[in-house]
């Protein structure tokens, strides 16, 4: 027998016939279950809580780790940071791009979030603070009218030196002397704004009063190694099950599991890869996989083999045990098997 | 089939009242759900013995932690998305609302797999298979909009963490997780209509055809050989 096949068609009252009937009542079970689940979430809810660690501000972020928003505030300057060199929805780069063999979705979709990292994330912001402070007015002036070139090697200088970094006792960062040009302002500037909070409000703002789009904020927040460090610290990480985890001590979206397990190997983790499928595209593989299994899972009536697991594994034996007993126990002469 | 249970329940041989004669679309849909859904089978005194096992609990079960997740998530929208992290009552109701839906996983979760394993998508029941399944995978992404507009570190690393695997999509334009106020229309709005719809469409299914019978069930060849 096959468990799509269908009976002829037959009302319910043919569908039930021969089967014994008892009184039920759908209204008060629902009522003891609703009341059962209310008891539960309550006692868990006073017992345990609910998880809520603090949201990491780049004011915050700034006064802990200085050195790396320096070094990612003139990443994004210099063009060479994760969002910089990312790509759609961002941006024309191709740095996170993935591909899967003819399919390009991420190209095909386009830029829709548009994000100059350079532009936004530090120019704009310091111009908008240059009211009364000259010597930032100056510097913006000196990096806006020198060439690409100068630029690039400012930059570079500057970023080689942030290695050898140090932060001083009023949260200042300091790097050996050399040929920075503007950028040690620049630099300096933004870190003193991040510390006073203004860069937090800075990236929100789109000409708006009302702001509910932290993009900018969150990809800015996201370049850093500061907020990757905090997660990894929680098991919160990709390679840690992250995304079925959830900090604190308590259950995340378990629910995951399948989607998150990917993830975790081969050839998704893989830097040499399998059938076209690596570490390279290892978003847009998992993504793919659990679309296929979703549609699997979404037509098991329809697919042989899967919808007749459930005949072949007797687990259906354990459910309807009581019943399979009763009728084992009353045979019916005119019954036949389906 | 026992002995003592020849007869097919009265609910399940309700007829129509609404005259075939009379017309117009109204009367139409009338006939249509009197036919379908009449209230005898909507709300059922009498069913299948064989209902009564352990897995029928996991679907009612499901739909009481969703009434929980709906009424909390209604009272943490009314007072605003900050309210929780300031205040003790409020971060109250956010623990009901993240328990309920753990709940409302888990047991919906243990539904599906006794489903499957009761292959409930036999006779005629494969579009209430198909519907489960879908509010499964919805409520998983109203779920993670709901991960994303808790405005704690969990909400920034999952939006950061998570932009990439939807942008290799090409959605990541159209669902953008950093987007908050899109996240939040979403999560307290749109994704609890549609699973809220989806839920009582699969009730409807579930009650208008009734529970499915034991795999291997004897089914009781009657006089128009209608049975089978």
């Amino acid at each position: 027998m096959s468990l799509t096949k269908r009976r002829p068609h037959m009302d319910k009252a043919t569908y039930y016939r021969g089967v014994r009937m008892i009184p039920y009542d759908l209204l008060k079970e629902l009522a003891i279950a609703m009341i059962g689940v209310l008891v539960f979430v309550v006692v868990v809810s006073v017992a345990l809580s609910s998880p809520d660690v603090p949201s990491v501000t780049i004011q915050s972020w700034a006064k802990a780790d200085p050195v790396d928003f320096v070094t990612t505030a003139t990443s994004e300057l210099a063009g060479t940071s994760g969002v910089a060199t990312y790509g759609p929805p961002y941006n024309n780069q191709n740095g996170a791009v993935q591909t899967l063999w003819f399919l390009d979705p991420q190209e095909w979709a386009g830029v829709h979030v548009a994000t100059n990292a350079a532009n936004d994330f530090v120019l704009e912001p310091l111009q908008q603070s240059t009211l009364g402070d000259s010597e930032l007015t100056d510097a913006l002036t000196t990096y806006n009218g020198a060439s690409s070139d100068q630029q690039t090697k400012w930059l570079t200088s500057y970023t080689n030196a942030l290695a050898k970094a140090t932060v001083g006792g009023d949260g200042s960062v300091a790097v050996p002397s050399g040929d920075y040009g503007p950028v040690t302002v620049m630099m300096s500037r933004m870190l003193t704004l991040a510390r006073s909070g203004g860069l937090d409000a800075l990236l929100l703002s789109s000409n708006h009063f009302y702001q509910t789009d932290f993009s900018k904020a969150l990809l800015f927040l996201g370049d850093g190694s500061y907020l990757g460090n905090l997660a990894a610290a929680q098991n919160l990480t990709g390679d840690q099950w992250g995304m079925m985890n959830e900090t604190g001590r308590y259950p995340g979206q378990a629910w995951l599991w399948l989607y998150t397990m990917w993830y975790q190997i081969p050839p998704f983790n893989s830097d040499t890869g399998f059938l076209g499928v690596s570490s390279a595209n290892t978003d847009l593989a998992v993504v793919a996989v659990m679309l296929v299994l979703s549609l699997l899972l979404l037509l098991v009536p329809f697919i042989p083999g899967l919808r007749d697991i459930p005949r072949w594994v007797p687990i259906h034996k354990l459910i309807w045990r009581r019943h399979y007993a009763e009728i084992r126990k009353t045979p019916s002469p005119n019954s036949a098997r389906t | 089939m026992t002995s003592d249970a020849v007869t097919p329940s009265a609910d399940a041989t309700s007829q129509a009242s609404t005259p075939a004669s009379e017309p117009g679309w109204t009367a139409a849909v009338r006939r249509r759900v009197e036919k379908t859904l009449p209230i005898t089978e909507l709300l059922p005194t009498r069913q299948p013995a064989y209902i009564g096992s352990w897995v029928y609990a996991f679907g009612v079960i499901t739909i009481a932690a969703l009434f929980w997740v709906v009424l909390s998530g209604v009272v943490l929208a009314f007072f605003g998305s900050a309210w929780w992290h300031i205040s003790s009552v409020g971060k109250f109701f956010n623990s009901i609302h993240f328990w309920s839906v753990q709940m409302f996983f888990i047991f919906m979760v243990l539904h599906l797999w006794g489903q499957y394993w009761g292959a409930g998508w036999r006779d005629g029941r494969a579009t209430t298979w198909m519907i489960g399944v879908v509010i499964f995978l919805v409520s998983v992404v109203t779920a993670f909009t709901g991960y994303l507009i808790q405005q704690n570190f969990a909400s920034q690393w999952i939006a950061v963490n998570a932009k990439d695997g939807i942008n290799s999509t090409g959605f990541g334009g159209l669902f953008n997780v950093l987007n908050f106020g899109q996240q939040y229309g979403l999560h307290v709005m749109l994704f609890p209509i549609g699973v809220t719809l989806l839920v009582v469409l699969h009730i409807i299914q579930v009650r208008s055809r009734g529970v499915v019978r034991p795999i291997g069930d004897p089914v009781v060849v009657d006089d128009s050989g209608a049975g089978a």
